[in-house]
């Protein structure tokens, strides 16, 4: 503690270069932090999918449907615990650009199924006994402002007009939370008798099942045997843990991780090469304090310890401030919740980011901080005199 | 105070060779030197005679290639590094020409910095570093930084740095080099009164016999060797 003055008055030699260093060091950490929001965002699904869950779809692709019979059987293997399926609606409401998810589900068989939905009983029992209804989840019903008890107008340029209707129209019966900080609370469900007696083509198909299995152990097992169900018919399926299943889908527009590593890399290297060079110019300009702290007794490890201190210091002070003001700016809202259904920093990428600002100090100053622990005395004070 | 019959610095026989390259230069060559407790040692000797690097030998910033160096009953030569540098918090006070004073701290922080090594809490600290700031006459100055400060209490400044663990030894480099003449006689003055009235052992190089002139005793230095009369 008592060498801390020391170590900030080295900072504030130069207090130009010092704010400069601490400014590229805040940015990065924001950087850092907003993507790793982002990829949170992006592949949420990931993280929350359920170990025991599977998910089954068309062998070719994801918008190839299948058969809502495929239920019974799928339900009768053994491992089996439960069934449910969904179907892709791509419903707008009223401008494309006001994009969330929307699907029609079996209500008790889908509540049952993702329990990390929270919906009150007394909705879900107005949910059970309105056709019409739909249920939405806190983050649309906020961004529209929808409450229950409203008629919501959906346009289907998949599944075109509904028989008799000029647009599919639902009844909001709940508005649902989750039960972890990263669920998906964007997505709108209605219900599928009502889907299934509306549409005007491809009825008795849905978009894929979703399966609980008794042991996560015999997953990859009762994948196989599900598949091995429908082989060779023509609705072949494939069966993939829903962590994978959710992966695959956040792919589609680029392998999230990489991209996020590869910016976070190239930024970080770049923050390294400007904090060790700023902290190699500093102990090179004072070369002759460093030489006066030797003669009156300060040791080789004492000044290492203190150049490595100053280093970590501007790092810390830097990254954590960057971090923080992240969090700060994520917490306070989702700037674009038709694209990122979560938007919120995980506590894994704020203590990586801490950790990672404490290398950074350690890895700038350790180049010059061994020079300074190297310095002798004499050489350092005839350069100074 | 007069200076005691009882040897404090021992330098025998001492050699310092530095390599330029191919090319072997001697520095010092055989030295002894032996100067009493409490005495007032003037070095002087024309520019590259040796007189800094007799210097950092006493001080124990420099190592000599031959010879032993004995300050009190510690061979000096024979310290490790990290034995050295606390060996030289305790024992010695260093005074440079340039006053080599941390830019970004204040005087009384310039002058703590010895005391940080130490284990004294900070009240402690406090009170030498005002009992040192005191003795130069700069209490009135304490939070001013060096930068504020003129020549004269930039040297005190470094006096009071060099003084307040209250070492064994005083080493100053050419104190009064980069002063003017004034402010060099209060320096020398400052200088003479720790040797008189505390009993401080100081060896102090100097160009300047005005300088030396206030020492107890001069020795001179010439391509390594010393003498007791000045070099022609």
């Amino acid at each position: 503690m008592k060498f801390l003055p020391l170590v900030w008055a080295g900072l504030k030699r130069k207090k130009l270069r010092t704010a400069l260093t601490f400014l590229s060091i805040f940015i990065a950490f924001m950087l850092f932090a907003f993507l790793g929001a982002l990829k949170e965002a992006l592949s949420g699904g990931v993280s929350m999918a359920g170990l025991d869950r599977l998910i089954v779809r068309h062998k070719v692709s994801l918008i190839q449907t299948l058969p809502e019979s495929y239920k019974g059987r799928i339900q009768s293997i053994n491992g089996v615990e439960a069934v449910c399926h969904q179907t892709w609606f791509g419903g707008i409401y009223q401008d494309p650009k006001n994009f969330f998810p929307n699907m029609p589900v079996e209500p008790a068989a889908f509540l049952t199924m993702f329990p990390e939905f929270v919906l009150p009983d007394a909705q879900q029992r107005a949910w059970l006994g309105t056709r019409t209804g739909a249920i939405v989840g806190r983050l649309t019903a906020e961004r529209f402002q929808w409450k229950v008890g409203d008629r919501i107008p959906l346009r289907s340029p998949i599944w075109g007009q509904p028989a008799g209707q000029a647009q599919w129209e639902f009844d909001i019966v709940g508005i649902y939370d989750g039960t972890k900080k990263g669920t998906d609370t964007s997505q709108l469900f209605f219900r599928y008798d009502y889907f299934e007696e509306a549409r005007q083509r491809e009825k008795g198909q849905v978009g894929w099942y979703t399966v609980r299995v008794a042991d996560p152990a015999r997953a990859a097992e009762i994948a196989a045997t599900i598949d091995g169900e429908f082989a060779n018919s023509p609705y072949e399926t494939k069966t993939e843990p829903e962590g994978a299943f959710a992966q695959g889908f956040a792919q589609q527009i680029g392998d999230i991780g990489s991209i996020v590593m590869a910016v976070v890399g190239a930024v970080f290297f770049t923050i390294l090469l400007v904090a060790g060079n700023t902290m190699v110019q500093s102990v090179r300009e004072r070369t002759e304090e460093l030489g006066v702290l030797k003669a009156i007794g300060f040791s080789n490890f004492l000044v290492l310890v203190l150049v490595l201190l100053e280093s970590c210091c501007i790092a810390i002070l830097g990254g954590f401030c960057g971090l923080g003001t992240a969090w700060l700016i994520i917490a306070s809202g989702n700037p674009i919740p038709s694209l990122l259904p979560v938007f919120f920093l995980p506590t894994g990428s704020l203590v990586s980011g801490g950790l990672l600002a404490m290398a950074l100090g350690i890895v700038a100053g350790l180049l010059p901080a061994w020079q300074a622990m190297r310095l002798r005395i004499a050489d350092a004070l005839r350069r100074g005199g | 105070m007069i200076a005691s019959s009882q040897p404090l610095v021992h330098i025998h026989n001492v050699t310092k060779t530095f390599k330029r390259g191919a090319e072997e230069i001697h520095v010092l060559s055989g030295l002894d030197l032996e100067v009493m407790d409490a005495e007032f040692l003037a070095l002087m000797g024309p520019s590259g005679s040796g007189k800094s690097t007799l210097l950092n030998l006493i001080g124990g910033l420099d190592r000599p290639t031959a010879g032993n160096v004995r300050i009190g009953a510690d061979r000096v030569d024979q310290l490790s590094d990290r034995q050295l540098a606390a060996w030289r918090a305790r024992h010695i006070g260093f005074v440079f020409q340039f006053y080599n004073l941390l830019p970004a701290l204040s005087a009384e922080r310039n002058v703590e910095l010895p005391l940080l090594l130490t284990g004294l809490n900070q009240a402690a600290r406090r009170q030498h570093v005002a009992t040192a700031l005191e003795a130069v006459g700069l209490t009135h100055r304490a939070k001013h930084f060096p930068r504020t400060l003129s020549g004269g209490e930039q040297q005190r400044v470094g006096i009071a740095r060099a003084i307040v663990t209250d070492p064994t030894v005083l080493l100053c480099d050419e104190p009064t080099g980069d002063l003017d003449r004034k402010s060099g006689d209060e320096i020398l003055a400052l200088l003479q009164s720790l040797n008189k009235d505390y009993g401080k052992t100081l060896i102090m190089v100097t160009h300047d016999p005005h300088a030396s002139a206030r020492a107890s005793r001069t020795v001179y230095l010439d391509k390594g060797q010393l003498s007791a009369n000045p070099v022609a």
